[in-house]
């Protein structure tokens, strides 16, 4: 289906998650660095482990390894105000970085946070990075910073006490300004930075203030420039408007893999004001207003043919075991993948064995904000604002497909209206730059709604086939897992099994598919933490006692107390019709447990959420508020896709690409969610927008489980109103 | 062409938005969501879906929250139009504004300011709402990133606030 699109739409599931090489073209100079941002002083942080990985293990897409990787990661400038200026490429989508790093910057440099500005995802002004995915921004970008701001900090001070001629060790820093208490001498950041031209690179080891020791991170702070947002003056990509603008509209294939027999474009031309495109298999129009681009797209006439015959989404499960790709790959972080010999000797001294299939269901992103780019030809460069997740792929993207250069394309990513994983590309930003320079005029493109749901793309469809042994005593011994084009993220097991495999197997996918929120994470979570509760049942254990028994890691242990001891697990047994379910893991340096109280009618089958619990722990908390925040929506994300989120798919078309026929969570869908976090300022932290997601699924199910002894095992487990079907 | 024609002849060249006339140009079946957004530049108004499912577009008429994407524009005649830009009102905040940011009632915020157009809607209808007649009036609204309990708990602070000021719920007209 993207052969007729006039660039590479390559999206393949999150095993092989779209780790760009770094194509950075650092075209700023150090040298030249005052030019750009005027005088003061710069740090720049050298990390060549920063880009090695965020290259992953699967870099050299699309072959654009002719650049030479920045060694940059980050840098900062004091500017002579006083104004700490941060760039990064990271964006903001919601998660709310562009707080908690001004947090953990303002601790480092020992000034005000609102002396801290941020600038992100600018592919002019930032360091190249890789994408703001995979929960990295916290871990690696947030350390960097640190490191940066700690050591523009030690600047400072060094500065300071060469002016007044005293030992650097008696200056120190705080609010924003070097003090020297012997003397009571003192000057601001922006005084120290006048008249100076200094740029400073460092290399990635400086030594950091302990979170034991925060004062501005580890607190709850509201979201930057949140007036903006709440009086509607933000302007979101789709908000923007430049001079002599025209607005794009994009004809679409009748079907995925259609191809274009003929097109007649005479009747749309001869609109006044407007410029239609024809080229290759791209269709598109720019008008001076979006009502008569839409007359102009429909006086086009096009005829299609259809592609090759497609399944539905009736028969998806048969096709992914059916058409599998060379190329496997074993799953699970580092673990021994057993024999199938020893497999069988783990299920020959089990005293129960349990095979079990389980399924998910494509889902959608569907981000309030959908797809939009605004772009502008000038001077034969290209500049681009857009909502994506990787503006410097965009950028190569926008690159390829009009054969320039990178550093005549320039990126630009106004905080946008969220992605979860499904704003990883840039089709929009290519479309919107293509019509443009058929007009000759800046084009904006808004994708409908419909476009959204159609022609991005999805959370992978998959099936799971799990055959397992327990002994009576609760101790597992055979583990076997298969997964079938969901994904590899969460599939190893964190339960002590002595002969355990757990592959994952790439599909031929009907539908375009891609990065999501927690990734396979969920569907794996899901199969697994369903199965270890019926393992339970079998040998009658309390699911509780049973996980903790076969798990050894204690910070998975950890969350899975806390979760029990707020829910108040084995304090008393469900009402009647009412049932109680637990699960846990851990992924991507998160830990997470959830527990789940449900309720079902015993003559209608209807399930309602009574209550969920939900402890989560990342290591130090950079901003409680913020974290709260996360994995509050983690829960009501996860809600949808656990309960009655699925796209319906027939003849190469979707057949629910509406918010009237897709249903998302809503506010009488979310039920009482009570979150613990659990604060480790021992350990570095990780990212937490996506783990709170994985372990929501199999919660319902089993409490579901608990309160009518059905097992259901496809996500979404009650697409049909709620109802147990 | 003859739909043009037809268009043309009854174009609609004024509407009334927050408490003043505005001059337009555009055919009467023109959204007024994208008069709002492409004519008078008023972006605080945003597209979510098109056929008023997500609340993202909302706005008063007459003090009523409409879903302005489905609404056209020759139908609003002189009714005045309240959106999101009028709500704060000399540089002070709303109560609800105020509790949004103070709860921190949204992540990414594209559906911010439909949420508080509803809620402003809401609390002049009911001053006190519970918990559960929030998040039944406010059903049609769609958060993605599942802000939905802080935003119930904005409303609510917005409710205690107006009460104890004494102030009357928003301006609508």
């Amino acid at each position: 289906m993207n052969d007729k699109l006039p660039y590479e739409l390559t999206i393949e599931p999150e095993r092989y998650e779209l780790h760009a090489p770094p194509v950075h073209h650092f075209d700023l100079d150090r040298r030249d660095f005052t030019k750009l941002f005027g005088a003061g002083i710069a740090i720049f942080l050298i990390s060549k482990g920063a880009v090695a990985r965020q290259q992953g293990e699967s870099g050299g897409r699309r072959g654009a390894e002719q650049s030479a990787p920045s060694d940059i990661a980050t840098w900062l400038h004091i500017a002579e105000d006083g104004a700490i200026i941060v760039y990064t490429g990271k964006v903001e989508i919601g998660q709310n970085i562009r707080t908690s790093l001004a947090q953990v910057v303002a601790e480092e440099i020992h000034a005000p946070f609102e002396s801290i500005q941020m600038v992100m995802g600018d592919t002019r002004l930032t360091p190249y990075d890789a994408g703001t995915f995979g929960s990295q921004t916290t871990p690696q970008m947030g350390m960097q910073l640190r490191r940066v701001a700690s050591s523009a900090c030690d600047t400072l001070r060094e500065l300071a006490a060469k002016q007044w001629g005293v030992d650097v060790a008696r200056v120190v820093a705080a609010g924003g300004r070097i003090t020297d208490p012997q003397s009571k001498r003192t000057i601001s950041y922006g005084q120290l930075a006048q008249g100076k031209a200094l740029a400073k690179a460092i290399p990635e080891t400086d030594p950091l203030v302990p979170p034991a020791q925060w004062v501005v991170a580890g607190k709850p702070l509201g979201k930057v420039d949140g007036r903006d947002f709440v009086t509607g003056r933000h302007k979101y990509t789709s908000d923007k408007k430049l001079p002599g603008m025209l607005y794009g509209k994009i004809l679409r294939p009748a079907s995925f893999g259609a191809t274009l027999v003929s097109v007649d474009m005479s009747m749309a031309q001869a609109i006044p004001g407007v410029t239609a495109v024809h080229d290759g298999e791209f269709v598109g129009v720019a008008a001076p207003d979006p009502q008569t681009a839409e007359r102009a797209l429909a006086a086009i006439r096009a005829e299609w043919k259809a592609g090759p015959a497609q399944p539905s989404h009736r028969e998806i499960f048969t096709f992914l075991k059916t058409n599998l790709q060379a190329g496997n790959r074993g799953g699970g972080r580092g673990q021994e993948q057993s024999s199938s010999e020893s497999i069988a000797e783990g299920l020959a001294a089990a005293d129960h064995k349990l095979e079990a299939t389980y399924t998910v269901e494509y889902i959608a992103h569907a981000p309030l904000e959908p797809r939009a780019a605004v772009a502008l030809w000038e001077n034969g460069e290209l500049t681009v604002w857009t909502g994506t997740q990787r503006p410097f792929g965009v950028r190569s993207e926008l690159a390829q497909a009009f054969r320039m250069a990178e550093d005549k394309v320039r990126v630009l990513m106004p905080d946008m209206g969220s992605g979860y994983g499904g704003k990883h590309t840039g089709e929009c930003a290519v479309e919107a730059a293509r019509l443009a320079r058929a007009a000759g005029k800046p084009v904006k493109l808004v994708w409908t709604r419909e476009e959204e749901f159609t022609w991005a793309y999805f959370r992978p469809a998959g099936v799971i086939d799990i055959r397992s042994g327990v002994k009576a005593d609760g101790t597992l011994t055979a583990w076997e897992f298969h997964n079938y084009n969901s994904g590899g993220s969460g599939i190893g097991t964190p339960y002590t099994v002595a002969n355990q495999t757990t592959p994952f197997h790439a599909v031929a996918s009907p539908l375009r598919q891609g990065s999501y929120r927690g990734l396979a994470a969920t569907a794996n979570h899901f199969a697994r933490e369903s199965h270890m509760d019926d393992l339970a049942a079998l040998v009658r254990m309390d699911p509780l006692a049973f996980r903790l028994k076969n798990l050894q890691d204690d910070r998975i242990q950890a969350v899975l107390k806390a979760a029990a001891d707020q829910f108040g697990w084995g304090k008393s047994k469900p009402a009647a019709g009412h049932g109680f379910g637990i699960a846990c893991g851990t992924e991507k340096g998160g830990y997470v447990a959830t527990a789940a109280e449900v309720v079902v009618d015993a003559a209608t089958r209807g399930v309602k959420i009574v209550r969920v619990v939900a402890a989560f722990e990342c290591g130090a908390i950079v901003n409680p508020d913020g974290l709260r925040n996360q994995v509050m929506g983690s829960i009501v994300m996860g809600l949808g896709g656990a309960l009655f989120e699925a796209i319906k798919f027939e003849n190469g078309r979707i057949s629910n690409p509406k918010f009237s026929m897709y249903r998302v969570p809503r506010f009488q869908d979310t039920q009482p969610i009570e979150v613990v976090l659990l604060d480790r300022k021992d350990i570095v932290p990780a990212g937490a927008g996506e783990t709170p997601i994985m372990a929501l699924a199999p919660a319902i199910g089993n409490a579901i489980f608990s309160a009518t002894g059905t097992r259901l095992r496809t996500l979404p487990m009650v697409p049909s109103g709620l109802v147990i079907s | 062409m003859p739909v043009q024609t037809a268009a043309q002849s009854a174009r609609i060249t004024e509407i009334q938005v927050n408490g003043a006339p505005r001059a337009i140009d555009v055919a009467p079946d023109t959204s007024l969501l994208s008069v709002l957004r492409d004519q008078l530049d008023l972006t605080g108004s945003k597209y979510g879906c098109g056929e008023g499912q997500c609340g993202a577009c909302t706005v008063l008429i007459d003090g009523n929250p409409r879903h302005s994407c489905t609404v056209s524009v020759g139908s609003v005649g002189k009714r005045q139009i309240t959106t999101i830009e009028a709500i704060e009102q000399n540089g002070r905040l709303h109560p609800l504004q105020q509790a949004f940011l103070d709860v921190g009632a949204m992540q990414c915020a594209f559906c911010t300011s439909g949420m508080i157009m509803s809620g402003v809607a809401l609390l002049k209808s009911n001053p006190d709402p519970t918990e559960e007649q929030i998040s039944e009036y406010m059903q049609g609204n769609i958060c993605r990133c599942g802000t939905y309990t802080r935003i119930v708990a904005a409303v609510r602070q917005a409710a205690q606030a107006m009460k104890t000021s004494g102030k009357p719920a928003a301006k609508g007209e």
